[in-house]
């Protein structure tokens, strides 16, 4: 029952949101719609729901784990939005003098119902336990998060957006792939039927066919990987995360690549099921490096601060891959402590990155000096993020990435360690020159007398809250969080 | 020794009815009265009564090549097996030897096309030898891909079926048959390649390279491309329609009715179809290969 | 039966490899989709209601549907109608011959040990997504990369077809669904496309580059 709520509450408010016409409606149905998903998220923890649909839909320590951030995140950009869309001119248009900023929005009734549309569909993906039902919610989402990209209308938000519909629908196509071929694996010696929700599956893992069970993995790994913004396959994650609103490329960064994340976790379990985890970790650890070394190229030097905090992403993505590659209890708990972590802080950049495009209506780093002084609290928020992304102690993704690289040490695994470090120094150093530059300085006046420009409390707030998370899961690590933690990682093969 | 001679006395003399039942048929779809069917046999007749005229610029390169097209066309036909019976002088790897004297008849008349001098004989000929890399691509891989199937290289071989164990199914002879016939479409320049019947210099491709023979030396020409129109409506339908029974009489009348038939579709063809841009020409070509790769894995996934 | 309608899809792929009209290639995919319904019915062990209504629908939204979208797509958007390719045609097809052979070497490989099983679905339903891929790759418009994505969708389904077991109704009625969505926002955004750039060409939508 509970889990049914969790998806039909925003599907059916998503619909009501076409049909609604007045703004402060669709505003108060999108916050209702928040706050009860994130409280029926919440009761989950207490409640432990049971499965429904004959274990089509059912909630374990991972999705748990996924739907809490999910909620959280979808919680924190709504709140955000409702300052946002205030703002943001639905039939005006703002012009700078590069004619950057020439734009058209959406009718925001469009706007809330395809966000909540795309909660629905990213809380199937984390619910479902049948690989079919798992594979039509990640098309789901994709669909569901187009328009939302191409909110702001013009030429560049509809280039992100066309690569993001056309690159993540030929990915998950090769997952459907995947899917058959996993199907045949099971089917091919015995000509029975099988079931495809994954507990069914893990339990006959060992019957399944090795060539076919490996090919269906690379196929996942591609599909769900493309998804997910793994290297070589995140070309359209820059231009998606940077070019659309910030409330959505918070959600996109932080809840749909997690979702992604999942979906190729329960390929690894059946993997891992079957015996053959040496084969899908191996692959898993050097994808993910292979994404971190890229995201590094890419992030040093990088001007355009919405694009950076994007390769971020992709760094941070390669980097759980890696430490569910590694294998070894250490590194998956902190691989999956590090999804927590990542989807907090990045979820905060993005929603004060939205404050200083909407102040600065600029997104080049050299357009944009004197946060501390223009903007106090953004300028708090962006420097503080800052930190907490690249791993610093107090904060909780300190405790994770450690997590991670000692247990690539433990694994034996030295010069993935080495290259890993190189990585997280260089991203530092590129992000840190960028970020702290924008922070320092004296900004350029735009208008008479030197004001500091008016920050809604909700602008910095939610932000603000996320971050204190990650700073207060860096200095202790509640009991709740730390079972489903374990949980999880037992769950994909971790040994204890 | 009658066998040899039948072997080649017979396409020397039904051969030439081919393009009259071409011409007849594109004839009707045209509304026309058209030429008689017996044409050719006329135009020949007349032509080897004429005298040649040769002109001041050719050399002996230009003489010898009708002759030697004409004669390498013979040979082939000593090579082409008939129903159940394997050619004259059969032997493994007599399909390569097949190809090349094709290939040598080609090459000797735009070697003559060359020799006139004329920058409008040479377009036809350079363009005649760009086809020809792609059309023989083609012919070559189909004809790989049923000597692969029967094991053994020789084109008797491939076709006496029952030899061996090899027995194609009914998709790859289609195929088969379909790539053979964009050959021979391509080879005898037929639309949608080249359009026989063109009077604008700069769409010739075949015609253009013979413009300058007269008299015997064109009667041998003409002669020669019937006797190819021949073989390749030979091998087309050999691949469809084997014929096993009957004897030899029996396998003749059949062959000979099928290939009538299939003169009349190349007939429908040309009428129906426009002619190809001229650089479509090796796109047309290069599918023709790309089916009869497609040919050899089903003949290799039965 | 089935071996003609898997050689029918073969062809479609190679064909749709070398056309250079976009209604054309169309019609390629249309018939593509009608093939793979018509494979639903035959391939069945035991046809009932539920195989025919999979079939019908199927058909009806492969074969007819889609290909509405997208020349509704053409339409709106006035674009020529010539595919304009990266990649030649002559080469497309040598690429296609490339494909088709990996496609088989694939096959084999993946079967080796179970000598009763048909290769033809997996060698035919890889070689059309890889076509599908190729087409996507290779061809400037955003409506023949639609196509492309069709293509790819209609060989892993045939495949899945064949050889995959049977999945619930349900789930099959949500693949279809889905695929559906993401034809109908495509055309949209391919709408969009053209009226905001004035062409279709997805070779200079270079704003965002690194």
């Amino acid at each position: 029952m509970l889990l049914a709520a969790l998806v039909l509450i925003p599907v059916l408010c998503g619909t009501a949101e076409f049909l609604v016409r007045d703004v402060r409606l669709g505003r108060l149905i999108l916050i209702t719609a928040a706050v009860s998903h994130a409280a029926l998220a919440a009761s989950a923890w207490i409640l432990s729901p049971p499965g429904i649909f004959g274990g089509w839909l059912a909630l374990d320590s991972l999705g748990l784990l996924f739907l809490s951030i999910t909620s959280l995140l979808f919680l924190a950009a709504s709140f955000y939005g409702l300052n946002y869309l205030k703002h943001a001119p639905v039939s005006g248009k703002t012009e700078d003098e590069e004619g950057e900023f020439f734009f058209l929005n959406a009718p925001e009734a469009r706007f809330n119902g395809c966000l909540l549309l795309f909660l629905a569909a990213m809380t199937l993906v984390i619910l479902s336990q049948h690989l079919g039902i798992l594979w039509v919610a990640v098309e789901m989402t994709t669909l569901a998060s187009a328009p939302l990209i191409y909110y702001h209308r013009h030429t560049r938000s509809l280039e992100a957006t066309w690569k993001y519909l056309l690159l993540c629908s030929v990915g998950i196509a090769v997952a459907l792939l995947g899917n058959f071929f996993l199907s045949v694996a099971a089917t091919i010696e015995t000509r029975k039927p099988v079931s495809f929700i994954l507990i069914d599956l893990m339990s006959e893992a060992v019957y399944l066919d090795v060539m076919w069970l490996k090919a269906a993995f690379v196929c996942f790994l591609v599909g769900y990987g493309a998804k997910m913004g793994l290297a070589p396959m995140h070309t359209w994650l820059p231009d998606a995360h940077s070019e659309s609103p910030s409330m959505v490329s918070a959600l996109l960064s932080g809840a749909l690549l997690n979702c992604a994340f999942l979906a190729l976790l329960r390929a690894h379990q059946i993997c891992v099921a079957a015996g053959q985890s040496v084969f899908s970790r191996g692959l898993l650890a050097g994808f993910g490096i292979f994404s971190m070394v890229i995201a590094a190229i890419f992030i040093l030097g990088q001007k355009d601060y919405k694009r950076l905090l994007a390769y971020s992403s992709v760094e941070h993505m390669g980097l759980l891959a890696f430490g569910v590659g590694v294998g070894g209890g250490v590194s998956v708990f902190g691989a999956l402590f590090h999804a927590v972590n990542h989807s907090l802080t990045k979820a905060a950049l993005f929603l004060a990155s939205g404050n200083i495009l909407r102040a600065y209506q600029s997104k080049i780093c050299g357009h944009v000096k004197g946060l501390s002084s223009r903007m106090p609290a953004t300028g708090f928020l962006w420097a503080a993020g800052l930190f907490a992304i690249t791993g610093m102690p107090p904060f909780g993704t300190f405790m994770s990435k450690l997590m991670i690289l000692t247990g690539a040490l433990a694994a034996g695994k030295y010069l993935m360690f080495g290259i890993c470090l190189t990585v997280l120094t260089a991203v530092f150093w590129g992000m840190a020159r960028a970020m702290l530059t924008m922070v320092q300085g004296d900004w350029i006046e735009i208008g008479p007398g030197c004001v500091r420009d008016r920050e809604p409390v909700l602008s910095f707030l939610p932000g603000f809250l996320l971050l204190l998370i990650v700073l207060g899961l860096g200095m202790m690590m509640p009991d709740w969080l730390d079972q489903v933690l374990r949980e999880a990682s037992l769950s994909l093969g971790a040994l204890p | 020794m009658v066998k040899l001679f039948i072997w080649i006395a017979a396409p020397l003399v039904i051969a030439p009815l081919l393009p009259g039942v071409i011409n007849r048929v594109k004839a009707v779809f045209a509304g026309r009265q058209g030429p008689l069917l017996l044409q050719l046999y006329f135009d020949l007749w007349k032509l080897f009564r004429k005298g040649a005229v040769f002109s001041r610029t050719t050399t002996w390169v230009f003489r010898l090549g009708p002759a030697v097209f004409f004669a390498s066309v013979l040979s082939v036909l000593w090579l082409l097996p008939f129903g159940d019976f394997r050619a004259p002088f059969s032997f493994n790897g007599d399909l390569i030897v097949f190809v090349y004297f094709l290939g040598l008849g080609r090459f000797m008349v735009t070697s003559a096309a060359l020799d006139t001098g004329s920058s409008f004989e040479g377009m036809g000929a350079s363009r005649e030898v760009q086809f020809a890399v792609f059309s023989e691509l083609a012919f070559f891989l189909v004809l790989c891909v049923l000597a692969a199937g029967a094991g053994n290289f020789s084109i008797s071989g491939i076709f006496r079926p029952g030899q061996g164990a090899f027995c194609p199914g009914l998709m790859v002879r289609v195929l088969a048959a379909v790539v053979f016939f964009e050959v021979l479409l391509a080879e005898n320049a037929r639309l949608p390649v080249d359009d026989p019947n063109t009077h604008l210099e700069l769409t010739m491709i075949h015609e253009s390279m013979i413009l300058d023979h007269s008299g015997p030396d064109m009667a041998f020409i003409l002669w020669a491309h019937a006797l190819k129109m021949w073989i390749f409506g030979l091998l087309v339908v050999q691949v469809i329609v084997p014929v096993t029974a009957g004897g030899i009489w029996g396998q003749a009348g059949v062959t000979l009715l099928a290939i009538f038939l299939m003169a009349v579709i190349v007939g429908i063809v040309e009428s129906v179809m426009a002619r190809l841009k001229l650089c479509r020409i090796p796109v047309f070509l290069l599918g023709a290969s790309a089916i009869a790769v497609v040919a050899y894995g089903l003949s290799v996934m039965r | 039966m089935i071996h003609l309608i898997w050689v029918l899809l073969l062809l479609s792929g190679l064909l749709l490899l070398g056309s250079s009209r976009m209604m054309h290639c169309l019609r390629i995919v249309a018939a593509q989709g009608i093939l793979v319904g018509l494979l639903a019915v035959f391939q069945a062990e035991c046809p009932g209601l539920r195989v025919f209504l999979l079939s019908a629908t199927v058909i009806a939204l492969k074969g007819f549907v889609f290909p509405w979208l997208v020349s509704r797509a053409i339409r709106q958007t006035g674009t020529s109608r010539e595919v304009e390719p990266f990649v030649g045609y002559g080469a497309s097809y040598v690429c296609g011959a490339v494909f088709f052979m990996a496609a088989m070497e694939l096959a084999k490989r993946l079967l080796i040990p179970y000598h009763g099983v048909s290769p033809l679905p997996v060698t035919a339903g890889l070689f059309l997504a890889m076509v599908g891929l190729f087409i996507i790759v290779s061809r400037r418009k955003a409506v023949t990369q639609v196509l492309g994505y069709l293509t790819l969708e209609n060989g892993i389904y045939a495949f899945g077809l064949s050889m995959a077991y049977e999945e619930p109704l349900l789930v099959e009625l949500g693949v279809l669904l889905d695929v559906f969505a993401a034809v109908f926002v495509m055309g949209i955004i391919v709408f969009h496309i053209q009226r905001e750039f004035d062409h279709m060409d997805t070779g200079r939508l270079t704003a965002l580059r690194d």
